[in-house]
Parts: C-alpha cells; structure tokens; sequence
C-alpha cells in the first residue's frame, strides 16, 4: 500500500465552474437512479483538471454534497486510488515507468534524466514551478519499454538523450509529440514484422 | 547455420495464416474508424448473428472452447451460462474488464484504440446473450487518450444506429458507458472492479456469491476481459468449430501475445495458442538481445506467473494447460524476457515492490506480506540477507498464498516462490551471513514499513 498524505495548504473553498457542472450531470446520468455514488471517481477526475491537477479537501466537500454522499467515503476513494493528486503538481506532470519491463531496459535512466532537468527529488517543483516528476508502477506499455506519462500522453521507445530532450522542450513550454521516439509504427516489431504484410503501409 | 535457416522457413510456413488473425488492425495499417472496420468485417451481419438467439450465441461460444484471456482462463461459455435464464426484479449488467496493469501487458489497449469496433459489436453481442441493456467498459485511467478513442468510435456507432435503442435493427436496447480507473492495479480483479464502479474503494469482496449472481449493485453481472469480448463477434461469424480449429484442445484459437524485455523487436502479435516460446522469441521480437544462449529465463504471463528458467524455455509451448503443467501459467500472455544481462533478484525485487505498492490493504497476510517479501528481496539482491533467511522468504509466500480474499495473493507469492525454485542457488551464493540472532549483526531485520517506504 501506498501512503498518501493530502498538501498542508489547502484552499478555503471550491467549486465547480459551468463546464465541468454540464460535464458531471452528463456523467452521474451515466448511472442508475439512486446510484450516482458511482460517479464519484469521474468527478474527482473533473476537480482535478479544472483545479490545476490536484484535489484539495473543498472539491471533495464539495463532491460529496453533489453526490449525497457522506464525505470520508469521497475521501476514501480520493485516497485509495494513485492518480488522485492530494497536493499540488506541475503543470506537466511527468510519470517515469520503472517496473520490471521498463527497468530491465533502462528505466533508471530516464529517473536520471528527470533528476538532473526538473528535480533532485520525486514530487517536487521544478525550478520555475512547472513541472514535476515521479517513478509510477506499470503503465501498460511494456512493449515499447521504457517509457513515460506527461499529462495524459504517451512518450515511448526512450532513452536518456531523447527523454532529455523531450524534457528540454517541455521546460521551454513546448508539448513535445507523443508516441515512439525509435520511430517504430505503433506496437509492431521494429525492422522485422513478418505478419499482416499485406497491410503494411496501406 | 543453414540448419537455422531451414528451421526459421519452417516456423514461417507453420506459422498461423494472416485471414486466421482476427485482429486484422493490430497495428493500425487500416484506420479505426467504423468505414475502414466495417470493410474488415465489423458489423456486416449483427442482425443475422443476434437473431439466431442466445441459446445458438452461448453454444457456439462453448462449442469454440474460448477462455477468458484476463489471466484466470475460465471458459467464457460456461460463465454466460451462469446469468440467470429470465430477467427477473433485477436488471442484468455486462462489465468489460479494460483495467490491464499486469507488467509485462499491453495488448487490451491495441484492442481499444484499433480495433474497438470489434470490442463494441462484441459489447452488443455479449450484452444479449446473457440480457444486459447497459455495459460498462471499465478502463485504467492512464489509458486516458485510448479511451477517448474507444469514446469516438462509441459515438459513431450511436450515430450509425448501431448502438443504442433497437441497436442494429435487433431490438435490443443497449448503452455502452465507459468508466475510468485511477491507477489502482487491484480493479483488475472483478469484484474490486465492481466495487469500484459502485464508487467505493478497489478492495475484492469474498465470493461466493459470485457476481454473475450478485455483481454490480447486488445485480447478476457477466465480466469479461477486452480481448475475450473482442473477438466473440469473428468467432461467431466462422464459427466456434473454426476457432477451435486453432490450438489444441481447451487450449483454442488464437491470442494477443506482448513480447517485451531483452529482445530485439519487442512487440505484440497475434498468434495461434499453443505456440512454442523460442518461436514467439526467435521468429516474431527477432530474438534474444546477445542471443538465445543470453537467455536467463522468462516470465510468460504477466508478472504474477512464475518464471521459468531458459533449458526449460527451449521447447515449452505457450497455453494455459502446459504452462499449469510447469506450475506458472498463461496469465495475459505479457512475456518478459530476462537475460543474463539482468540481476535476476533483483528483477523479481522490483516485481514484489509493485506488488507492496498495490496491494489493496484489505487482508493482513497480503498487506503485510507483500512488504516483507520486497524488503527481504532487496538485501537478498545486495547480499545482505542471512543463510536462513532464503527458507524464511519461502514461508513468508506460503503464508501468503490462499490466505486472502482474492487472488491478488497468489499473484504476489508466486513470482517469489519461482525465484525461489529456480534460483535458490544464486540467492544463497550471494548470502552468506549467519543467522542474526547467531552473530548479533546490525542488519535492520524487522524494519517497520515506513522506514523505507520511499512515499512516507
């Protein structure tokens, strides 16, 4: 289990703006009457982006009103589940993949790279307060291993030069490309696909 | 040399036929969308299909001996079967399972972001077998981007009548909702995963009552992965005597396998079950990085298998029969390959920390235990374990194993005692130190979790 603690600062108040009011009734209509506790983990997720990608302890107040739910049990998911951020983040957020897969191809140097551009330590702000890293487990990409998570993208295929480079750019406040840095066309073998051929390139 | 050769154009011509793929798109040659999917296929015929009926619909499933392709494997036939005959107070629900996090697996989110055509006529399909009018496809939140392409091509298919009320002419009402997950590996198992579309906490709950009976809000609920729900709709079109055709017996048709780790063309590919490892290897991720004599060993089903040594490697077949039979298993086919490059304890190190790092906390041996295996691995990978301790990490999986309410136990105790099995020299070599309480050595040996839990 993973210990989370929510940030010593928190905000006196929250509240939903319009869009993501229309967003959550959308969603809760997703669910049966009388079920919409089961939208509590969307509407974490719409706190989160419409508060700069954290949860203060207001939204989950403020969710738990909304939902008719009583709050420690909007507290219990927020805490439960690790891609609730229970305090504040860079706006790009960077996730580092080091389980197994990743790590037998070199996982620890994409950590490197993160500690030498953005922060000596996890979690922390990068020096202009844009950016924060942390290693995460399994992030289903082990194909294209090792690889990382910048907000909601993909970055695969890397190595230490190119995950300095994409950090690079992203300091500079660029959005780098998503994807493959080999090149290699999604999760084929690279140089060596011997099935499907006839739709290759087609 | 040219004995390789000859071998290599042998497996090329054995190997499974291109039509015999059922996901054509698997690398995205062809496009997602639903033109270019209903050209390979999709939705040709639904109405055909749903009106020979649910009876015809479950036969053929289990006539096509499909198991699940989550990791449990259990026969997907028998499982719609359980949901009851009639409708009774209680609506029916359909739940696919998209929370793939195992390590070492990638293959549901090909499933979702190139062909999810196949998944949502499979959706449909299912949905009416077993009487559901709304499914939730249940997807890890990380996968956030492939899931918004999963929401397109939801949308096209309203659009196109497809879905919906009367879905496809048939009808049958069906809405298809997508729920995300937030990072907890734990929902993978059913019942955490309905606990958490209810909007609780990802802690399993006991069974039985199993959820085809009692599942999402106390209603009987079929679960089924993304890749078993995907291609119920080919094989319904060629028939269950066709995709049983492939493989061998109880071991049917074909599969998503993710190769990963020390090779040289990680990938995933679709292949015939049954197919041998160094095939897998050799022929489809172009080989081991240094070569097969590099190989240390594999693990064959996602991190939660045991793994098994290379002289074993050298003619195992992957299904989930033989690989019971060499006490791992199929798993969700994610294949790592380790070789002798890596630091073996210290790869199933870093297996058992993910395993610390997610246990849900529910029942004591699990949440203890997990722990205790990662912080006994870590010295064990320095050298800083006692003699004893090997023998004293082999309990601490027993004590694990069958002690909890899910299987996510097991999932933790058995990469361990894998180790164990085929390293346990390796391990002891590096070892040396007598017992603590011989020699009275300062090793932190009983050391309370949040001294070294890096997130206190």
């Amino acid at each position: 289990m993973s210990l989370r603690r929510p940030a010593k600062d928190q905000p006196e108040n929250f509240e939903f703006n319009s869009a993501s009011l229309e967003a959550a009734k959308n969603i809760i209509a997703q669910y049966p009457e009388g079920k919409q506790q089961s939208a509590v983990m969307p509407l974490l997720y719409i706190a989160q982006r419409q508060n700069n990608n954290w949860i203060p302890l207001a939204a989950m107040k403020y969710i738990a009103k909304f939902l008719d739910m009583p709050y420690i049990k909007v507290y219990e998911v927020a805490t439960f589940y690790s891609m609730y951020n229970l305090s504040p983040v860079g706006k790009y957020f960077i996730q580092v993949c080091t389980t197994t897969p990743c790590m037998i191809r070199g996982a620890n140097k994409l950590v490197e790279a993160c500690r030498e551009k953005i922060s000596e330590n996890e979690n922390e702000l990068s020096q202009d307060k844009s950016c924060s890293w942390m290693e995460v487990e399994c992030l289903g990409a082990c194909v294209n291993a090792p690889m990382m998570q910048i907000n909601d993208e993909y970055y695969e295929d890397l190595d230490k030069e190119k995950t300095l480079e994409i950090l690079d750019k992203i300091l500079k406040g660029q959005t780098p490309k998503p994807g493959s840095y080999r090149g290699r066309i999604n999760n084929e073998p690279e140089n060596n696909r011997k099935t499907l051929m006839d739709f290759k390139n087609a | 040399m040219s004995q390789k050769i000859i071998e290599k154009h042998l497996w090329i011509l054995k190997m499974l036929k291109d039509k015999d793929r059922i996901f054509q798109n698997l690398y995205n040659d062809l496009g997602s969308d639903i033109t270019s999917s209903q050209k390979r296929g999709d939705w040709v015929n639904t109405k055909d299909l749903i009106d020979k009926g649910r009876e015809w619909i479950i036969e053929e499933i289990k006539t096509s001996q499909l198991r699940g392709r989550g990791g449990a494997g259990f026969p997907t036939g028998l499982k719609w079967s359980f949901a009851p005959k009639k409708v009774g107070s209680r609506p029916h629900y359909l739940v696919v399972n998209g929370d793939e996090s195992e390590p070492g697996t990638c293959k549901d989110r090909d499933i979702l972001r190139f062909e999810p055509h196949k998944l949502i006529e499979g959706c449909l399909i299912s949905a009416y077998a077993v009487q559901a009018h709304v499914c939730y496809i249940y997807i890890r939140g990380e996968y956030f981007v492939d899931g918004q392409k999963l929401q397109n091509a939801i949308n096209e298919a309203y659009e196109k009548k497809l879905i919906g009320k009367n879905a496809s002419g048939t009808g049958w009402d069906l809405d298809i909702y997508i729920h995300y997950g937030a990072g907890a590996y734990i929902c993978g198992e059913e019942t955490a995963l309905l606990e958490s579309l209810e909007g609780k906490k990802g802690q399993p709950r006991l069974k039985p009552p199993f959820p085809a009976l009692i599942g999402l809000y106390g209603c009987p609920t079929i679960l089924n992965n993304v890749e078993t729900i995907a291609v119920v709709p080919t094989i319904l079109r060629r028939g269950g005597k066709w995709f049983a055709s492939i493989g061998r017996e109880k071991n049917t048709g074909t599969k998503i396998f993710c190769i990963s780790g020390n090779v040289n063309n990680p990938c995933n590919v679709e292949e015939e079950m049954n197919i041998p490892l160094k095939e897998l290897i050799e022929v489809h991720a172009g080989g081991v990085i240094g070569g097969w004599d590099n190989l240390q060993a594999v693990i064959p089903g996602g991190s939660s298998m045991p793994l098994i040594p290379k002289d074993k490697c050298e003619t195992l077949t992957m299904d989930f029969d033989t690989l019971t039979a060499e006490k791992s298993g199929l798993g969700t086919a994610g294949v790592v390959v380790i070789n002798k490059d890596q630091d073996i304890i210290k790869c199933m190190a870093r297996i058992a920390r993910f395993y610390k790092h997610e246990s849900c906390g529910q029942c004591t041996p699990c949440r203890e235990g997990s722990g205790w295996m990662w912080r006994m691995l870590e010295r064990m990978a320095k050298g800083e374990a006692s003699k004893d301790e090997v023998e004293m990490l082999e309990d601490v999986t027993k004590q694990i194993e069958g002690h909890t309410i899910c299987a996510f136990g097991e999932g933790a105790a058995w990469p361990v005692q894998g180790l164990l099995r085929h390293f346990k020299n390796e391990i002891k070599k590096r070892n040396k130190f007598d017992p603590i309480v011989k020699e009275n050595k300062n090793i932190p040996y009983l050391v309370d979790q949040h001294l070294l839990d890096k997130n206190a």
